[in-house]
């Protein structure tokens, strides 16, 4: 017979618990019901923040479970344990068979006077955000508008650095002294108030608001050192409290500083009623972190259904997110533990700080942190508890010693998000998972907060998978690094480079790479000497190779704006030529059924009338759509048509890893789909916000925002360094999606890059935009002035002119298409 | 039954299509070492006349042709495909002389 489980609290951990049995209880034993007091489905509040970015919950949204009953909006309000009834907020009464309390925990507000004012929020939902936006945005203040988070914690300064991105300057009140007191010593916190204050937050430690106070539109915060701020906002965020109210209407037991109490198995003291997430209350813990939930989740899915799973127990190493700065605390970090001993590498001049505790006897790892540079944490973490070779000072020795995860034993977790361990990852890798996005769909690692990509890299690496990175058996380099031999060492051939850093006589896969490398570096006409045996027949020809051996002809048309007289033209040279003629996906025109001697005849036609090549046969910009915006449509913000026809323009010919594809839209309506796009932007009422990274095709991805509200100028600068970076830098055939998947530090970095600048190379990416912009020209006209290239584009050597006899067409719908010939002369042996 | 025409017109590293009496097709390459082969334009997988347009280079030192159109390999020499060597391509007398290529009937 089928039992009912409640579910009540639909947040990260309920949310999991209801997808873990989704997914394992095949027999379907239990029909499922959510209780949700929020209104909007299960989200990632581990990434509340960059909610701030986009202002679009649906970023954050997580996955859908099918056949659950969820009820958005309705809240628990009683549980009667005797009859096993839930009263909702609607008045309903729901039955259980199991109840499982994932009610989370609610911020923690000190008792200020005044806390309750308007003005005063706290920061944990999506509607805490809203309610902070639109409180920023009605205050209407001019000059210099600040905000007050209270508060120095991990949370605090992550709601600090949401505010500075609504335009605020962020004040920090931290009671202690120093900030984020429970991951940070004393050591490292010298140095990350540094750092903090470096992007514009204001610290106060040893403090504390003594009264908030409403004066018109203002607030006025008065600290108990005496110093008053005048804010627009006041953020709690002075810790968390689990939400175990219902637990304690039922006389269920709870933990002396809350947080219902539960075994090992999660189960409360009423046998049919358990508690996972943060409301829970394990072994005298109560786990604020997102990792312990989801494993409490998992236990309480298997013995739901017959197991005996218990709850490890779980690690508490956190990581700054957002903020720019590097901030890590793993394991013992505070060197508790009797007899710990602290090795401690303390740069003032670079701004970094590290600190590893060992056990008495300096074998074991216990814990650390890591302040100004924390890129070793997610290879220190999963070693805390195990036995260190040699020295100690070792792993946090300045020269950055790459530590092999290797010496990692297979039970150690790699990501502690979704409790995956190294023996998983390396069972799937066996399994013939051979990428870092094929383990993520896999094992799951690597889907939370990120940090663990790096490790599954390096076991991808150490399983000898290697992610060989030689391009084919002619060159054993990545094509990034190809880039660098041709830019470097001013080698302009093939023939040069595979004679001095290849092997054999190149192929398929290296010398079209090489082509692209030739042209994105600005050597002439595609076509011009050895270069032209390089190219794939594509490029070899100008135009797409069909399944009869004819070709496709497309003009760009930038912007997918086009004039009646150029229509005209395309139909006039389609009729003369019998072409087949479709509109693309990428709003413009494909003629159909060319040979290869029509096509300079095509062109010189298409050419005279003005137009030029679409490069739908390179590696190379392929369209900017757009949408019609401003100029005629009653919601456009900005003139999206000028914009897409001016990137059209500006980028048109840039060969580049794979096909590169744009979109303008005129408002937050995005009818040109800019979010598909390799780049896409939308406009803002103040400007343009830029998405990098997205694509349609086979595993479709929205594009990540770039920067916002920037204008033009700043916008295609912005382009001009984010497209170069790709050329230099992605594998070949690597679209910006999975190349901005696969990098390290992913989006973050790249905005590090591209935006702050912090490889010091934008200048040098700019200067190489402008040399692409300054020396393009058109393709097809550059064949159709030079005889000798000319010359190429005819049937038969011997017999120019004569039709290759094994094409031919039918007619479908009144144009023509191929029939594939019968051809008798096929050899099998 | 051969037809000749300047060796010039073959770009080291690349292919062109000539036609051979009775519509066949012969696709004729020119290797960097200056050698030059003859085999059937048409590709077995495909159908379609394109061999002659495919890239020069080699597998693993055997010379080869990569048809443009599902990049499958065959041998310049023998006309067998290095992926399935089940498939082979006809391959034509070619011979170069005084600057002219002449390639006859198989
Ligand atoms: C003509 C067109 C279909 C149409 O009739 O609408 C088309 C046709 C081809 N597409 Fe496409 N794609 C066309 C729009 C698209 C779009 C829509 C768009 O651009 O807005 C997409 C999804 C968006 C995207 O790319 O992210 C699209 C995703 C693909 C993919 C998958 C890419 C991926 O990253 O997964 C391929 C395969 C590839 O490039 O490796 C592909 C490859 C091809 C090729 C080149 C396949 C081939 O090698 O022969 C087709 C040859 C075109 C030709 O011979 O002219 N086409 N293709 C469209 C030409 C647009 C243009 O004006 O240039
Ligand atoms: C800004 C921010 C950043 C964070 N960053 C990190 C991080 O980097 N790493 C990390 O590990 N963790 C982080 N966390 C913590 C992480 O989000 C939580 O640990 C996690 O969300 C806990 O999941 P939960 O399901 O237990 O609780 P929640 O996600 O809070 O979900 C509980 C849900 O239950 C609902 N509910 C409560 N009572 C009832 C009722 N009676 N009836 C119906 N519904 C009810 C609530 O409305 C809520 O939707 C962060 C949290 C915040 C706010
Ligand atoms: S995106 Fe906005 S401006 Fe552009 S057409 Fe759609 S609604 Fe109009
Ligand atoms: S450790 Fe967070 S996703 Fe793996």
């Amino acid at each position: 017979m089928t039992r009912t489980l409640v579910i009540v609290g639909y947040g990260m951990v309920g949310h999991r618990l209801a997808q873990a049995m989704r997914d394992r209880d095949v027999a379907g034993a239990w029909r499922i019901v959510v209780l949700a007091e929020e209104t909007r489905p299960a989200y990632d509040r581990v990434a509340l923040s960059s909610y701030v970015d986009t202002w679009d919950a649906g970023d954050l949204t997580l996955p859908g479970v099918e056949g659950v009953d969820i009820r958005l909006g309705e809240t628990a309000l009683e549980i009667d344990r005797a009859t096993r009834e839930i009263i909702t907020s609607r008045g309903e009464r729901v039955d259980y068979d199991a109840l499982v309390l994932a009610t989370g925990s609610k911020p923690f507000v000190p008792p200020v006077p005044g806390r309750d004012l308007p003005g005063c929020f706290v920061y944990r939902t999506i509607d805490d955000l809203d309610a902070i936006r639109a409180a920023v945005e009605s205050a209407g203040r001019t000059g210099r508008r600040a905000g007050m988070v209270l508060g120095g914690g991990l949370l605090g300064l992550e709601a600090a650095n949401a505010l500075r991105g609504m335009g605020l300057s962020p004040h920090v009140v931290e009671l202690a002294p120093r900030l984020m007191p429970i991951q940070v010593d004393d050591g490292g916190a010298g140095l990350l108030r540094d750092l903090v204050q470096k992007l514009d937050l204001t610290v106060h430690t040893g403090t504390s608001a003594e009264v908030i106070e409403r004066d018109g539109r203002r607030m006025v915060v008065k600290l108990t050192n005496g110093v008053e701020l005048d804010v627009d906002v006041v953020v709690f965020s002075a810790g968390i409290r689990p939400r175990d109210d219902l637990a304690r209407a039922m006389g269920l037991t709870v933990g002396a500083r809350g947080g219902v109490v539960v075994d090992e198995g999660c189960r409360t003291d009423d046998e049919n009623i358990y508690a996972i997430g943060e409301c829970a209350c394990v072994d005298g813990m109560v786990y604020g972190l997102v990792a312990p939930g989801y494993a409490m989740a998992e236990v309480v899915a298997d013995r739901l259904l017959g197991g005996t799973a218990t709850f490890p127990g779980a690690d508490t190493s956190t990581k700054l997110k957002l903020l720019g700065v590097d901030v890590a605390s793993f394991g013992d970090a505070h060197a508790t533990t009797e007899g710990a001993l602290e090795v401690v590498f303390n740069n003032a001049v670079a701004g970094t700080y590290a600190k590893v505790v060992v056990s008495d006897d300096a074998k074991t790892l216990l814990g650390g942190v890591l302040v100004g540079d924390a890129s070793t944490y997610t290879v220190l973490r999963p070693m805390v508890g195990r036995a260190i070779s040699g020295d100690p000072a070792a792993l946090i020795a300045p020269a950055g010693t790459d530590i092999a995860m290797g010496s990692l034993p297979d039970d150690a977790q790699v990501c502690s998000c979704n409790a995956v361990t190294k023996a998983t990852i390396k069972g799937a890798i066996a399994e013939g998972c051979a990428d870092v996005p094929g383990l993520k769909s896999r094992t799951k690692a690597g889907t939370t907060c990120g940090s663990c990509v790096p490790m599954l890299k390096q076991l991808l690496a150490e399983a000898g998978v290697v992610q060989s990175k030689a391009l084919c058996e002619h060159f054993e380099y990545s094509r990034a690094e190809l880039f660098e031999i041709v830019a470097g060492s001013g080698a302009r051939t093939f023939t040069e480079l595979i004679t001095k850093h290849g092997t054999g006589s190149g192929c398929d896969i290296c010398k079209p790479v090489v082509a692209s490398i030739l042209a994105s570096l600005g050597t002439g006409h595609v076509l011009d000497g050895e270069q032209a045996s390089l190219q794939d027949t594509n490029d070899h020809f100008l135009a797409n190779l069909q399944r009869n051996g004819t070709y496709s002809v497309v003009p760009r048309i930038p912007g997918g704006e086009i004039t009646p007289a150029k229509l005209m033209v395309i139909a006039e040279v389609a009729r003369d030529y019998g072409l087949y003629t479709k509109i693309t996906g990428g709003q413009r025109i494909d003629l159909f059924g060319a040979t290869v001697d029509q096509l300079p005849h095509i062109w010189r036609r298409l050419v005279d009338a003005g137009m030029e090549s679409g490069h739908a046969y390179g590696k190379a910009l392929r369209t900017v759509k757009s949408c019609v915006g401003t100029t005629w449509c009653r919601y456009g913000v900005q003139d999206s048509v000028a914009l897409a026809i001016q990137l059209e323009l500006r980028y048109r010919g840039l060969r580049s890893p794979h096909k590169l594809k744009s979109a303008v839209s005129g408002c937050a309506r995005e009818c040109a789909e800019a979010r598909g796009k390799d780049f896409g932007v939308i406009a803002t009422e103040h400007g343009w916000n830029l998405y990098v990274g997205g694509n349609g095709g086979f595993k479709p991805r929205h594009a990540d925002l770039l920067a916002s509200d920037v204008d033009t100028e700043t916008l295609i600068r912005l382009i001009d360094r984010f497209l170069m970076f790709y050329v230099r830098t992605a594998d070949r055939l690597q679209r910006t999606s999975a190349w901005i998947e696969a990098m390290d530090g992913g989006l973050d970095h790249l905005r590090e890059v591209v935006v702050d600048d912090s490889l010091g190379i934008c200048a040098d990416l700019e200067a190489a935009m402008r040399q692409h912009v300054g020396s393009y020209a058109d393709e097809w006209r550059g064949v159709l002035e030079d005889p000798e290239k000319l010359a190429r584009f005819t049937s038969f050597v011997n017999a120019p002119g004569t039709p290759d006899p094994t094409i031919s067409f039918r007619a479908e719908r009144g144009q023509r298409v191929p029939v594939q010939l019968g051809i008798p002369e096929v050899v099998s042996r | 039954m051969s037809v000749e025409f300047p060796l010039a017109s073959l770009l080291p590293n690349r292919g062109v299509a000539a036609l051979l009496p009775g519509d066949v097709q012969v696709a004729v390459f020119r290797t960097s070492d200056d050698q030059v082969y003859a085999l059937s334009n048409i590709d077995p997988f495909s159908r379609a006349a394109v061999i002659s347009r495919g890239i020069v280079g080699d597998r693993g030192g055997v010379p080869v042709a990569v048809s443009p159109m599902h990049k499958n390999a065959f041998d310049l020499r023998t006309g067998v495909c290095v992926d399935d060597p089940e498939v082979s391509l006809k391959v034509f007398p070619v011979r170069v002389d005084a600057g002219v290529v002449m390639v006859g009937a198989p």
